[in-house]
């Protein structure tokens, strides 16, 4: 089998019944990083030791005819802010690589291996996260396999360019204010933003308490749906993640979109997009045979105080850093934490009280609507080295703007499942967007859309640059 | 290089020529301090960062965005018993 296009239930099947060995499916994996990598810059680290002793293991075990997880043999990378023992958490920094290694890994890798996947790597990212680019000063810019002229958007850059890329199948990244889902809306793959608590974030470096949230990138919704139910339940290592059951969402895929109530997110959301951007929402509306616009209301405040709040808890959890090290930063980066650290309090604190009465008025809409369908970026992928664009007559920076149609969702986290349009010559996502622990629905559309051949994670045929 | 892309105006223009235009203008003029400039340099030193000179422009221009954006909620009317929404629990 074609290993490096496989999603990872194939990979799980074939390994599972003996047509292929986990040992064959992660050397191909390191050997596709070896050779595609050094175009793509989505790796930090290849963890081809480890990764192959797990392999072993694994077909060992399935010799002696032990059970066996639903990923077994699926070979996944992370974003490098999630702690693999023996390195050193990057978080996408210089900085960084002083830390001492990381004892344990974080909860979400030992859970995925827990259910037979093999991690591979450390996957590249935008510095301490603050970033929609995908671009890194310290370790070079992710390059987006449909182009690897363009960003892959961030900050899980590394994240996109190595699923879209086929070095990996599946790949974590963490989402503050869009860093799951503009990636994969660039890179034309899935990626599911749980509610914000679904999933631990233990052993992972921080960058807004507040907002911050982890999850899968994949090539399917039925990869999204076989990581993110392995990675759910309650772990009493991050003080966020819910006291929950694991609600497990694979078997209610093919209950589809029928009898969903789905909306279009109008006002703000229909504001500033490009041409591809509208043309692929109206894609997946005309699919859903959606055509009611509902408001989301004050999302442009929402943002706003996402910023703020962004901004703030950011410059605060760097400022030791700043004062000793800040040579050491990305420029980009330092100058934004620099003035986040500088914010009135009252500021932040009058945008924790936006958010909560944000949060009221967006969860009654719930009781009309079961999912709401928006653009996940505004754009399809910048060429790297980008400064501005401009959206609406107004010209402003790419970095700060490529997430104007996430944050106003993560700012009170609930779950979206931005899906791949393949528009020529480059894809481009859309949000579908849930009430909060509701996965389930945001994930049912996302697999009828995909029955539907509306949306699809393209095979890249250009790749460039060599 | 900076290069820029446009989407389609809702109002069918494009500001970015005459902002060009302006900063230009602008650039070659000695900049004046103002407020913020003050802010930034009394901020650094509360805070013990120290800024080099050619950082300041940067920062200043994060902070402006950051506020013009504060603008828009600081005013918002919530009443005085609004909770914020993180909530500690003992």
């Amino acid at each position: 089998m074609d290993t490096a296009w496989a999603h990872a239930s194939e990979i799980a099947a074939a390994v599972s019944d003996g047509r292929t060995s986990a040992s064959a499916v992660v050397r191909a994996a390191l050997a596709r990083i070896a050779a595609d990598d050094p175009v793509l810059n989505a790796f930090t680290a290849a963890l081809e030791d480890r990764a192959l002793a797990k392999a072993r293991a694994i077909d060992a075990a399935r010799l002696e005819g032990r059970a066996l997880g639903p990923l077994v043999g699926v070979p996944f990378a992370v974003k490098n802010l999630f702690d693999i023992a023996g390195l050193p958490t990057l978080a996408g920094s210089k900085i960084n690589r002083d830390r001492a290694a990381a004892q344990h890994d974080a909860t979400l890798v030992a859970r995925l291996e827990a259910h037979g996947a093999v991690l591979v790597g450390a996957l590249n990212m935008g510095e301490y996260a603050y970033d929609f680019t995908g671009e890194n000063v310290h370790y070079g810019p992710s390059r987006n396999p449909h182009d690897v002229a363009r960003m892959t958007g961030g900050s899980s850059g590394g994240s996109g360019g190595a699923v879209a890329g086929g070095l990996v199948p599946l790949a974590l990244g963490s989402d503050t204010n869009g860093s799951i889902r503009v990636p994969a809306s660039l890179c034309g793959i899935f990626g599911l933003k749980p509610t914000y608590g679904r999933l631990s974030r233990a052993r992972t470096f921080s960058f807004v308490a507040s907002l911050d949230h982890v999850g899968p990138l994949t090539r399917s919704t039925r990869d999204l749906a076989l990581a993110y139910d392995a990675m759910q339940g309650y772990d009493a290592e991050d003080p966020v993640c819910a006291q929950r059951p694991a609600e497990p969402v694979g078997p209610l895929l093919d209950r589809g979109s029928e009898g969903l109530r789905i909306a279009i997110a109008g006002g703000y959301f229909r504001t500033g997009a490009f041409p591809e951007a509208q043309t692929a929402l109206a894609r997946v509306a005309a699919a859903l045979r959606v055509k009611d616009e509902i408001e989301i209301p004050e999302a442009k405040r929402a943002r706003a105080a996402a910023y703020v709040i962004t901004a703030a808890e950011g410059g605060a959890l760097h400022l030791g850093r700043l004062r000793t090290r800040a040579r050491d930063f990305d420029p980009a980066v330092r100058d934004r934490l620099i003035a986040g650290a500088m914010i009135p309090a009252a500021h932040v604190a009058k945008a924790q009280k936006f958010r909560r009465w944000y949060r009221e008025q967006v969860l009654a809409l719930f009781a009309k609507v079961d999912a709401v369908l928006a653009p996940a970026t505004p754009c399809t992928a910048p060429s790297i080295g980008q400064q501005t664009f401009v959206l609406d007559g107004v010209e402003l920076p790419v970095r700060a703007n490529l997430g104007i149609y996430t944050q106003p969702i993560s700012f009170i986290g609930l779950p979206v499942v931005a899906v791949p349009v393949p528009l020529a010559p480059l894809p481009i996502g859309v949000q579908i967007i849930a009430a909060p622990w509701r996965e389930d629905v945001a994930l049912r559309i996302a697999y009828a859309l995909e029955k539907l051949g509306v949306v699809r994670a393209n095979k890249p045929s250009v790749k460039g640059g060599k | 290089m900076q290069m820029t892309r446009q989407a389609k105006s809702s109002k069918g223009k494009v500001k970015t020529s005459r902002a060009k235009s302006m900063r230009g203008k602008a650039s070659r003029k000695i900049p004046q301090r103002d407020a913020l400039d003050d802010l930034v340099d009394a901020a650094a030193r509360a805070l013990d960062l120290q800024l080099e000179p050619a950082w300041k422009g940067a920062v200043k221009a994060n902070l402006k965005v950051t506020l013009a954006l504060a603008n828009l909620f600081v005013d918002f009317p919530l009443p005085d018993d609004a909770e914020p929404a993180p909530v500690f629990t003992a």
